[in-house]
This record gives structure tokens, C-alpha cells and sequence, in this order.
């Protein structure tokens, strides 16, 4: 071995290793580990070091009731998310019709955690990457008004979920059938002056990020989300991909598949036949980017941002877009309903079957399956969270990166590799059922 | 004055870490919009991951701990977190009582690694899921699942001025009368957890028309079995019902778990 690295040194070529042993500003813990030799990248894992809390265990002998509430606690920052597929896929099992109403109202409630999370992400854990930050926090000193305008934005999305969901994390209005109750339009209505200010500041955020230095990036994606013919996607419609798949919920199984990676707690999800591939801002944004509407497409317009974006660092702007989508949204959906009066839930007899359902959370496509016994207990939960179909994208990033970017210092590179990982916010305490950069020197 | 002496002073140190969790407890900090960068103002945030890549070396003045302690890595991670602590807080479910995943001690460990993994040999993971109490001396329990944002700023604020936290340690049940709510057990017949649940919530699941499922997890000297006997005579509640409200994110609080284990055939 040493005789080895002699040789190598006589050559005059370089190893190294890069070690991140706790990924900042993401959430969840994780690590990430390069070696290099000859300037080829050897080995590169992105390790979820993430304690296993075994949902899909605990789910079992419990009621399909429980469900909603649960798998919420997988993910505190996304628990509307696990909320909707939960409910959606036991509805669809269940045989129940959700009114146009109810959905309505999921539909907002959801914008709620899309506008939270991805301002949580774009403020307080992305931008400052951009700008060489610490946190948002010392971002704060020199951008005082960027920060302040990202917490009220971020505030705006937390009161939707407070004012329906009841508080902003781990919501209780949600459950199989529809909600415990509706709000008062009284308690609805106060929420438009917070978001009509929250979309104008959204606006100006985005001329802000726009103005931002991005890594010139590309790679060739395979990309996934739900598709819907009348509305950008979140809870309704089929899976499709840039390849062409076009399938159901139900399929999904069929066409995906969970590997279990030696050095991560988290399980690789992998579309068979394809490998890696890309869900959530930048997947959704690519396949159903005519569903935006008209002023979001007319802001992304004024900013000149591509059409199609395959650059990762720039998925800041989509998310931002679809912030200001989410808003618009909220507002529409509050200003034209009408149902204050109506049953918030609908009535079902239980049976035994096996049901599916997808929604897209922040971070992407976000996969739940269920059997129920006759009495209405789970006996089986699977459960597919978007860092985990991510992961091997990611990774594949990371050894473009690590690969192309000879010129950069170990310093420089851990730096780019950290940022490159933020592209997708992956959510850690999610996947595992996530992050460390380790480069090492030969 | 007391300004004064906090400008001259150091800024106490705060550290944030995470055991086994969903990141809830600690995201309540981020969702402070309001007053998170003012709180910047009285603390150092020496170490917080998902907020900031700056670490600040301990001791540390005041630490906060999220999560519960379910591998041997992290058993051992507690003590030397404890010894580079003055203050330790833990907040949520998980830190206080071991939170959902506790679960799996009334299980078998190795089943459950089944279930989810292909080669559970790949995981290490201790049979239990422990609340941060077991390990190491905690000097403050913040209940809640997740914690609410106010108590938080309220403990927050109270160990920096070295004071003892204004938290009620009463029931869900008092904050649901002081809201003037109907009472969904007596009204409607739904049974509710707030008699025995630790307050805080400030009785949202009644507000909502729902029973309390006990996420504060057991108040001040509780008695679980003198309620759920109450909801079998009088709501004709089945023990299979009983034992899930009783058995979720507090399953292994000690008033909580005696209780459900009676109802568990």
C-alpha cells in the first residue's frame, strides 16, 4: 500500500477525502464522505445516521384512525403532508367520496405548509449559502429587510395551518372522512390581509433571489411528480414522469422500488429500470409548469427564468414561485368558499382492503400504502418519504461535483457539496427509515 | 439595570440538540417569526444545526435536547452533553417520556426491524426508546407533542434570568373551562384525555370539536383509571380505544403506561 501511494506521488497525482460528519441547516442528522484518487471519485456516500423510529412497525394492530396523526410525527416540518397521503389513501380504500368542499379546504391547508416550509428553506437554510452565511440570523445584520420579509411570508403560511389545522405543527382538525370541524368564515376571511401583504413581499423576495449567484450546473434528470389536468399538483391526480410513465397511486409499487444501502438508515427508492430520479420543486415545476398561474408564470416571465430549469442551485426560484403560487391559492380558495355550513366529515363503514395514495409534499412526491382489517386495524404500512427517493439524485450530484470541479480546494468542495445537498432540503428525519462530508486522503 | 447587566455580561450560551425525533420541538424555535432574531439578542446560539453551520465549543449555559435515546451512540452522546451543560432542558414527547417510538419496548425489537428493513442487520438500534431523564439529571421537562412556542420563549427567557419558569401544571381540562368550551366527554359523549393531560395546548382538540389525546402527556399527579373506568360505565368507550388514545406519543409516561397496560390483552 504504501509502496503504492509512493508511486502515486512520483506522478505526481492527487488524492483526497472530504468529511462532513454533521450536515448544518438541514433537517435531520446526516454525513457525507468523498474519496478522490487521480482526481476520480472512489467512493462517495451520503449517510443518513438518523435513528430508525420504525413507523411502519409501531402502524401495525393500530386503528386506521390513528393514522392521520401518527405518521405526522415522522416529520415535524412536513406534517400536513403525512396528514393528506394518510387520509387520502384510507378515503380511497374506504370507498369515501371527499366533497369538493372538504377538499377545497385540504387544498389550503396544504398551501399552508408548502408556503412555511419552502420559506423556511429559501430564508432561514438556502439563501444564505448563496451570500456565505452562517444562518439567517447573521444574514439578518446586512439583509434586515430580505430576513424580515421571509419570517412574515413563513408567519403567513403558519397561520393557515393554525387557523384550520388547529396549531402549526403536528395539526388536529385532520381525520379520515374530512375534518372535526370547519372554521367560522370569520376566522378564514381575517387570514387574506396577512397573505395579500405575504404575496407582496413574495414578489419582491423573488427579485431579490433572483439577484443571487448561482453555480453553473447541469445534469440530465429523470423527473417524477403527480400530474393533474386542472391544477398544479397536491393531492389529486396521476404519477408521471419525463420518460413517460403515467400511473396511479395504486401502481406505484409496480414501478418503484426500496434498496437498503449498508451505510444509511434510510432506504433508496429507485424507479426500476431507470435507477435515480427527481421528485418535488424542480420535478413539479418541469412537468407541470403550464398548471402555474397566469402571475406566477408572468413574475417567473419578468425575472427571465428558463422555461425548463436542470440546474438544482437554482431551484431556490421555484420554490420561491411556487410560494407565491401557494398564496394565491390560499386566497382564492378562502374569497370563493361558501360552505361554512356543511358536515366537516363523511360518514363511512369500515372494511378490509388494501388502499394507496400519493400527495406532494414540499420536498416531493410523498408515498403511503395501508391494509386494513375488517375491524379497521392496520395490518400492514408502507411508507415512501421524497428524501428517500431523492437520495441517490443527490448523490449522483455529488460525484459530478466532486468529479468535475478539479480547481477547487478541500474547503471549496465541501462547501459546494454542502450546498448542492440544501438544493433538495432533505429532510432527514423523514428518509430515515439522512448527512457527514468525508474526504479522504489516500 | 437589568439591562444594563446583560449588555456587559456575556451572552449565555444556548445549544440545541436532537435525539431521536421528528424535529418538531425544535422547529418550534424557528417558528418564533416574531421573536427569533430579538431572542438572538439575549443568547449566543452556540451550537443548533438545523438552523446555523456555526458551532460554538461548550460549556454551555443553557442546553436544550430533543429527541429520545434509542442507540448505544447516543447513550453515550447524552453524558458528555450533560457534562458541557449548566442548564439542561428537554422539550417534547420524545426527550420527556420517549415519545411514538417508545412503542417499541412493549414490542419485540427485532420484528420490528423486519418490517421495515430487508438486512436489519444493517441497523443498531437498542431495544428501547428512553426519555433523556433515564440517563442524566434534566433540569427542566418542557411537555408537549410538539411544545407550544409561548412556554418555550417562557423557559427560554426564565433560565437566562435565572429565574423558575412560569409553566401551569394543570390540566387540559382547566384551559378548556377557561376557554368557556362545551365539554366533548359530557356534551358529546367523545372520550377526552384532558382531565389527566399536562396543560399547555391551550385545549385545541376540544376547541376542535375532538377528545384531547393526551400529546401533553400526564399532568401533575394524574389518575388515568378513575377517568377511563368513568368512559366505560357512562360513554361505553371499548378498550381497544382506550388503550390507543393512552398508548401514542406518551405510551411510556409512567401514569399513562400503567393505565393502558390494563386495557392491553
Amino acid at each position: 500500500m504504501s509502496e503504492e501511494k509512493e508511486i502515486k506521488v512520483k506522478v505526481g497525482t492527487k488524492s483526497r477525502t472530504i468529511h462532513v460528519d454533521y450536515l448544518a441547516r438541514v433537517e435531520g442528522e446526516g454525513s457525507l464522505y468523498i474519496r478522490t484518487n487521480q482526481n476520480k471519485v472512489e467512493e462517495l456516500t451520503l449517510k443518513i445516521f438518523e435513528p430508525p423510529r420504525f413507523f411502519e412497525a409501531l402502524l401495525r394492530g393500530r386503528s386506521h384512525t390513528d393514522a392521520p396523526d401518527i405518521t405526522s410525527r415522522i416529520c415535524g416540518i412536513c406534517p400536513v403532508a403525512y396528514q393528506m397521503s394518510a387520509v387520502c389513501a384510507l378515503e380511497e380504500g374506504l370507498g369515501i367520496n371527499i366533497p369538493e368542499y372538504i377538499h377545497q379546504l385540504r387544498r389550503l391547508l396544504y398551501c399552508g405548509e408548502w408556503i412555511e416550509s419552502h420559506t423556511l428553506h429559501i430564508f432561514m437554510l438556502h439563501a444564505p449559502d448563496f451570500l456565505h452565511y452562517a444562518d439567517m440570523v447573521q444574514m439578518s445584520k446586512e439583509h434586515p429587510d430580505i430576513v424580515n420579509m421571509g419570517l412574515r411570508i413563513k408567519k403567513a403560511g403558519n397561520e393557515i395551518i393554525k387557523n384550520l389545522g388547529g396549531r402549526q405543527i403536528h395539526p388536529i382538525n385532520v381525520k379520515v372522512g374530512g375534518f372535526y370541524k370547519i372554521p367560522s368564515e370569520k376566522e378564514l376571511t381575517s387570514l387574506i390581509p396577512i397573505l395579500t401583504e405575504a404575496l407582496r413581499m413574495c414578489k419582491q423576495s423573488m427579485y431579490w433571489i433572483n439577484t443571487l449567484t448561482f453555480p453553473n450546473f447541469d445534469r440530465s434528470y429523470e423527473y417524477v411528480s403527480i400530474y393533474n389536468d386542472n391544477e398544479y399538483p397536491i393531492s389529486r391526480g396521476r404519477i408521471v414522469s419525463s420518460s413517460g410513465l403515467n400511473i396511479t397511486a395504486g401502481e406505484f409499487l409496480s414501478h418503484f422500488e426500496e434498496q437498503q444501502v449498508h451505510y444509511s438508515t434510510a432506504l433508496h427508492c429507485m424507479m426500476k429500470g431507470k435507477g435515480a430520479y427527481l421528485v418535488g420543486p424542480m420535478a413539479r415545476y418541469n412537468l407541470c409548469r403550464d398548471k402555474l398561474s397566469t402571475s406566477t408564470l408572468q413574475l417567473l416571465d419578468e425575472i427571465q427564468f428558463e422555461k425548463a430549469c436542470t440546474n438544482p442551485f437554482r431551484s431556490i426560484i421555484i420554490r420561491m414561485a411556487e410560494v407565491y403560487y401557494a398564496i394565491e391559492e390560499a386566497i382564492r380558495i378562502i374569497s370563493t368558499f361558501k360552505d361554512y355550513s356543511m358536515s366537516p366529515s363523511i360518514e363511512y363503514k369500515i372494511k378490509e382492503m388494501t388502499c394507496h395514495a400519493v400527495t406532494e409534499a414540499p420536498r416531493g412526491l410523498l408515498f403511503h400504502k395501508y391494509q386494513i382489517n375488517s375491524d379497521g386495524n392496520i395490518t400492514n404500512a408502507n411508507i415512501i418519504p421524497p428524501t428517500s427517493q431523492n437520495q441517490r439524485t443527490i448523490e449522483n450530484d455529488l460525484y459530478k461535483i466532486a468529479s468535475d470541479d478539479k480547481s477547487l480546494s478541500d474547503d471549496q468542495l465541501r462547501y459546494k457539496c454542502e450546498v448542492a445537498i440544501r438544493n433538495y432540503d432533505p429532510c432527514i428525519s423523514c428518509s430515515a427509515h439522512f448527512l457527514n462530508l468525508e474526504r479522504k486522503k489516500m | 439595570m437589568n439591562k444594563l447587566s446583560i449588555i456587559n455580561k456575556q451572552l449565555p450560551k444556548l445549544a440545541v440538540f436532537k435525539f431521536a425525533s421528528c424535529d418538531g420541538c425544535q422547529l418550534t424555535l424557528l417558528d418564533c417569526e416574531d421573536e427569533i432574531l430579538q431572542l438572538a439578542k439575549i443568547v449566543e446560539i452556540a451550537h443548533f444545526p438545523e438552523a446555523t453551520k456555526t458551532h460554538i465549543e461548550g460549556p454551555y449555559d443553557i442546553t436544550l435536547i430533543e429527541g429520545s435515546i434509542t442507540t448505544e451512540h447516543d447513550k453515550a452522546l447524552i453524558q458528555q452533553i450533560r457534562a458541557s451543560s449548566k442548564k439542561l432542558i428537554t422539550i417534547g414527547a420524545c426527550a420527556n417520556a420517549g415519545g411514538i417510538q417508545a412503542l417499541k419496548n412493549f414490542a419485540n425489537i427485532d420484528s420490528y426491524k423486519e418490517i421495515v428493513y430487508a438486512r436489519p442487520e444493517y441497523i443498531s438500534t437498542l431495544a428501547t426508546s428512553t426519555p433523556i431523564s433515564d440517563h442524566v439529571h434534566v433540569d427542566f421537562e418542557l411537555q408537549g407533542c410538539p411544545i407550544n412556542k409561548e412556554q418555550l420563549l417562557e423557559v427560554i427567557n426564565s433560565f437566562v434570568l435565572e429565574k423558575v419558569p412560569c409553566i401551569k401544571s394543570h390540566s387540559v381540562c382547566i384551559e378548556c373551562k377557561m376557554k368557556n368550551n362545551v365539554c366533548v366527554s359530557v356534551a358529546h359523549g367523545k372520550p377526552c384525555l384532558g382531565p389527566v393531560t399536562h396543560a399547555g395546548c391551550g385545549a385545541i382538540c376540544p376547541s376542535y370539536n375532538r377528545g384531547c389525546y393526551g400529546c401533553y402527556g400526564p399532568k401533575e399527579t394524574p389518575d388515568p383509571s378513575a377517568l377511563t373506568s368513568w368512559w366505560e360505565k357512562h360513554l361505553n368507550t371499548r378498550k381497544e380505544t382506550i388503550k390507543g388514545l393512552l398508548s401514542n406519543f406518551n405510551c411510556a409516561a409512567e401514569a399513562f403506561k400503567k393505565t393502558w397496560k390494563k386495557y392491553d390483552e
